[in-house]
C-alpha cells in the first residue's frame, strides 16, 4: 500500500511484436525514480501503460494501491497521477495562463461547470499566477502558448502536469532538445515541483538522471535489467555494457 | 458609480460601471432598436416590414450561428446537421403556441422562446449522446447523417412535423407579461432584440466558464484534457447539449417572426447557412458568426431582390474567405492588431487604396459574367433584362461578355501585381512588430 506505483508482470504487445516483456516495478511514495535505457527499450510505452493511454496485454498496474485495469486516462489522473509527453503537448491557442488554469480546474472541483465565471474565481486565478511565477513564465502570461519558445513550452507542460497537485508525476524526457543552460533551469524546476511527491521520469541526459534520481531503473528490450541507487547502477557491468558503455563510446 | 468604487483597484473590478464596461453591448442593442426608425415611413406612420423582417432574420440567425460556433469555433466540432436543433426547437415552440391558443397551456409569449430552448436542449442531449462519442471527421459525418434522418422524418411524421405544409401557428395568443398583443412586426421585433441580447450574453458568458474553457482545450488538444482529469467526450456532450439550447431559442424566434415552421428549418441548407456565416465572419472569435450572419442575410434579403444569383455570390465569398482569410472577417481585423500596437496602421492606407481599384474591377467583371449568364437562363424565363444607364444590354451579343471577361482577367492580373506590393509592405510591418517583442 505504501507504493505509489506498482507493476506486476506487465506485458504489452503491438500486433505480434512484444514491446514490454514482463516488467515488475515498485516505486514507493516520495521517491524520485528515473527510467533509462537505449532507444526502443519501451520506456515511453511503459509510461503510456501506467497513465492509461494504452491497455496492458497482461499483468497489473496499481496506482496508490488501486488497480487501473481498463480505466481511461482521465480516471487514472483523478487517482492522483499526472504526466507530461515526450512530444510537447499543450493547448496551443489558449494563453499561457489559461493552459495552467485548465490544469487546475478538475483538481479544484470545477468539473463541467457552466455557471462559474472563471474571471471571478480569485483563489483559482491567484493559484494559476503563482504557478506561472514558479515556472518563470509570468511575463508571457497572456501570450498564446503556441507562440512560446521550445524551452518555454516544455516548462509550461511541466506546469500543466503539476498544477493540479497530483502526488505522482510522470515526466517523459522533460529536457530533451534543450540547451545546457535551459536543462539546468529545467532540472531546478523539476526538483522544486516534485518536492514531497513521487516522480517517475524517462530521461536520456545522464547528468539530469544522476542529479535528480534516488533510484534508477534500466530498461532494455522491454525488460528491467537493473534497478537501484545511482552509484550502484553506475557500477553495474550489465548496465555499462547495455547502455552507459555505448553512450560513452 | 460612487467615488468609493474607484478608490481601490479591487473595488473597481468588483463593482464595474455597467455603462463603462459593457458599452459596446448596450450600443449594439441601441443600434438594433434605432435602425428600423431610419426606414420608418412617416407619411403612413408605420415601419418598413421588409426592414423589420430582415433585421429579425439577422437576429435569429445570428443566435443560431453563434450556437453553431459553440461547436465549430470553440470545441473544434464541425456539425453538418446543426439545423435539426434549430428546427426541432421551432416545432416545439409552434406546438406550445398552438396549445396556448387552444387554452390547454398558459404561457406568456415573452417566455415562449424558452420552450424552443428546452426543446433544443432535450434533443441536443439525445442526439449529443450519440454523436459526441466521436470527434473530428467522424463527428461531422454522423451529424450529416443525423441531419438527413431528421429531415426525412419531418416529411414522414405528420402529427409532429405537419409534412410539407409544416405547422402554422399564431403569436397573437393574448398572454403577455407586458400587455402587448404582438399584432405589429415592431412589437415582435422588440421581443426578438431582447431574446437575441439575452442569448448572446449567455453564450458569451459561457465561454468564460470551466466548461467553455475546457471546450477550447478539447479543440486544441483533446488528448491533453484527459491527462488533466477531464473526459473529452463529456466536454463534447455538455457543449453540444448547451449549443442545442441556444439553437432552439433561435428556432423559437423564427416561429415568432414567421408564425409557421416547415421542414426546411431542419434541412441541410439551414445548417449550411450557419456554417457559411460562421466561416465568413470568423470562427475564431466570439462575434465572428454575428458579423457573418449580417453579411449573409444582407446578401440573402438585399441582393436576392436584384439578382437570381445571390446564392452564388455567397458561395463565392465563402470560397474566397476560406482560401485567403481562413480566420474570416474577424481574423482579418485581428491580424492588424500587432501593426496597430506599434502605431504603424497608417502606413497601410496607401497599399490598401492601391489594391482597391483592381479588386473592385475584378469583382465587377465577375458580377457582369454571372449576371449575363443568369439572364440567358432563369432571367430569360422571368423576362428580366439588364440595363446600364437606360441602355439595354443584350446578353446574346459578344460585347458585354468580352467586357466582363476583360474586367475579370485584367483586374485579376492587376490585383496580383498590387497584392505583391502590399505583401512586401505588410511583411515589413509584421517584422517590425516582431522585433518589438509582440507575439505574432
Amino acid at each position: 500500500m505504501s507504493n505509489a506505483i506498482a507493476l506486476r508482470g506487465v506485458e504489452k504487445s503491438f500486433g505480434r511484436t512484444k514491446i514490454i516483456r514482463g516488467v515488475d516495478l515498485a516505486i514507493p511514495r516520495g521517491e524520485r525514480h528515473a527510467m533509462i535505457g537505449p532507444n526502443g527499450a519501451g520506456k515511453t510505452t511503459l509510461f503510456n501503460l501506467i497513465s492509461g493511454r494504452f491497455p496492458v496485454t497482461s499483468g497489473t498496474i496499481e496506482i496508490n494501491g488501486q488497480a487501473i485495469d481498463g480505466l481511461p486516462p482521465h480516471q487514472i489522473n483523478r487517482l492522483g497521477l499526472s504526466r507530461s509527453f515526450q512530444i510537447t503537448s499543450i493547448f496551443p491557442r489558449l494563453s499561457v495562463f489559461e493552459n495552467i488554469r485548465c490544469g487546475l480546474l478538475w483538481a479544484r472541483g470545477y468539473r463541467y461547470s457552466f455557471w462559474n465565471l472563471l474571471g471571478a474565481e480569485r483563489a483559482l486565478n491567484e493559484e494559476a499566477d503563482r504557478m506561472l511565477e514558479r515556472l518563470g513564465l509570468q511575463d508571457r502570461r497572456n501570450v498564446p502558448a503556441g507562440l512560446l519558445s521550445y524551452a518555454e513550452q516544455r516548462a509550461l507542460e511541466i506546469g500543466i502536469t503539476v498544477a493540479g497537485g497530483a502526488d505522482i508525476i510522470l515526466l517523459d524526457e522533460p529536457t530533451s532538445g534543450m540547451s545546457h543552460s535551459e536543462t539546468e533551469q529545467a532540472v531546478r524546476l523539476i526538483r522544486a515541483v516534485s518536492e514531497g511527491k513521487t516522480l517517475l521520469m524517462v530521461e536520456h541526459d545522464m547528468s539530469v538522471v544522476f542529479g535528480l534520481a534516488d533510484i534508477i531503473t534500466v530498461l532494455v528490450y522491454g525488460e528491467v535489467i537493473a534497478s537501484g541507487p545511482p552509484a550502484e547502477i553506475r557500477a553495474n557491468p550489465a548496465v555499462q555494457e547495455a547502455y552507459l558503455g555505448s553512450e560513452a563510446a | 458609480m460612487s467615488a468609493e468604487t474607484t478608490s481601490t483597484p479591487i473595488a473597481t473590478v468588483r463593482a464595474p460601471g455597467l455603462l463603462r464596461r459593457h458599452w459596446p453591448w448596450l450600443a449594439a442593442i441601441a443600434i438594433a432598436l434605432l435602425l428600423p426608425w431610419l426606414f420608418f415611413d412617416w407619411t403612413k406612420g408605420r415601419h418598413s416590414g421588409f426592414v423589420l423582417t430582415m433585421l429579425s432574420e439577422i437576429g435569429l440567425m445570428s443566435v443560431f450561428a453563434l450556437s453553431f460556433n459553440m461547436l465549430m469555433g470553440q470545441t473544434g466540432l464541425l456539425s453538418f446537421g446543426h439545423a435539426i436543433l434549430f428546427g426541432l426547437g421551432g416545432y416545439c415552440t409552434a406546438h406550445a403556441l398552438n396549445a396556448v391558443k387552444a387554452g390547454t397551456l398558459w404561457l406568456p409569449v415573452e417566455l415562449v422562446p424558452l420552450v424552443g430552448g428546452l426543446g433544443g436542449l432535450v434533443f441536443g442531449a439525445a442526439f449529443g449522446y450519440v454523436v459526441t462519442k466521436q470527434r473530428a471527421t467522424a463527428f461531422a459525418m454522423i451529424t450529416m447523417g443525423l441531419g438527413e434522418l431528421v429531415a426525412a422524418c419531418a416529411l414522414m411524421f405528420m402529427g409532429f412535423f405537419g409534412g410539407e405544409g409544416g405547422i402554422p401557428t399564431d403569436r397573437m395568443v393574448g398572454t403577455s407579461l407586458v400587455g402587448v398583443d404582438y399584432s405589429s412586426s415592431w412589437q415582435v421585433y422588440c421581443l426578438i432584440v431582447a431574446w437575441v441580447a439575452i442569448a448572446t450574453v449567455l453564450m458569451r458568458l459561457q465561454t468564460q466558464t470551466p466548461l467553455g474553457r475546457m471546450a477550447n482545450a478539447q479543440r486544441d488538444n483533446f488528448e491533453r484534457t484527459q491527462f488533466v482529469g477531464y473526459d473529452p467526450r463529456m466536454i463534447r456532450f455538455y457543449q453540444f447539449t448547451l449549443s442545442g439550447f441556444f439553437a432552439g431559442i433561435g428556432g423559437a424566434l423564427y416561429v415568432l417572426v414567421y408564425e409557421i415552421v416547415t421542414f426546411d428549418t431542419v434541412a441541410a441548407a439551414k445548417s449550411a447557412t450557419a456554417l457559411l456565416a460562421t466561416y465568413i465572419g470568423g470562427a475564431g472569435s466570439f462575434l465572428g458568426p454575428f458579423l457573418g450572419t449580417v453579411v449573409v442575410v444582407l446578401l440573402q434579403s438585399g441582393v436576392s431582390l436584384i439578382s437570381n444569383a445571390w446564392l452564388l455570390y455567397v458561395g463565392g465569398l465563402f470560397i474566397v474567405m476560406v482560401m485567403f482569410a481562413p480566420g474570416g472577417i474577424m481574423g482579418i481585423v485581428a491580424r492588424h492588431e500587432p501593426i496597430a500596437r506599434i502605431g504603424r496602421l497608417g502606413e497601410l492606407v496607401v497599399p490598401y487604396a492601391r489594391i482597391l481599384p483592381p479588386g473592385l474591377l475584378s469583382v465587377l467583371g465577375f458580377v457582369t459574367l454571372v449576371e449575363l449568364a443568369q439572364l440567358t437562363t432563369i432571367g430569360a424565363a422571368q423576362n428580366k433584362s439588364l440595363a446600364i444607364g437606360g441602355q439595354a444590354i443584350d446578353p446574346h451579343s459578344a460585347l458585354p461578355w468580352a467586357t466582363g471577361a476583360v474586367m475579370l482577367i485584367g483586374g485579376g492580373l492587376w490585383l496580383r501585381r498590387e497584392a505583391r506590393v502590399f505583401r512586401v509592405r505588410w511583411d515589413a510591418l509584421i517584422e517590425e512588430a516582431k522585433a518589438r517583442g509582440l507575439p505574432v
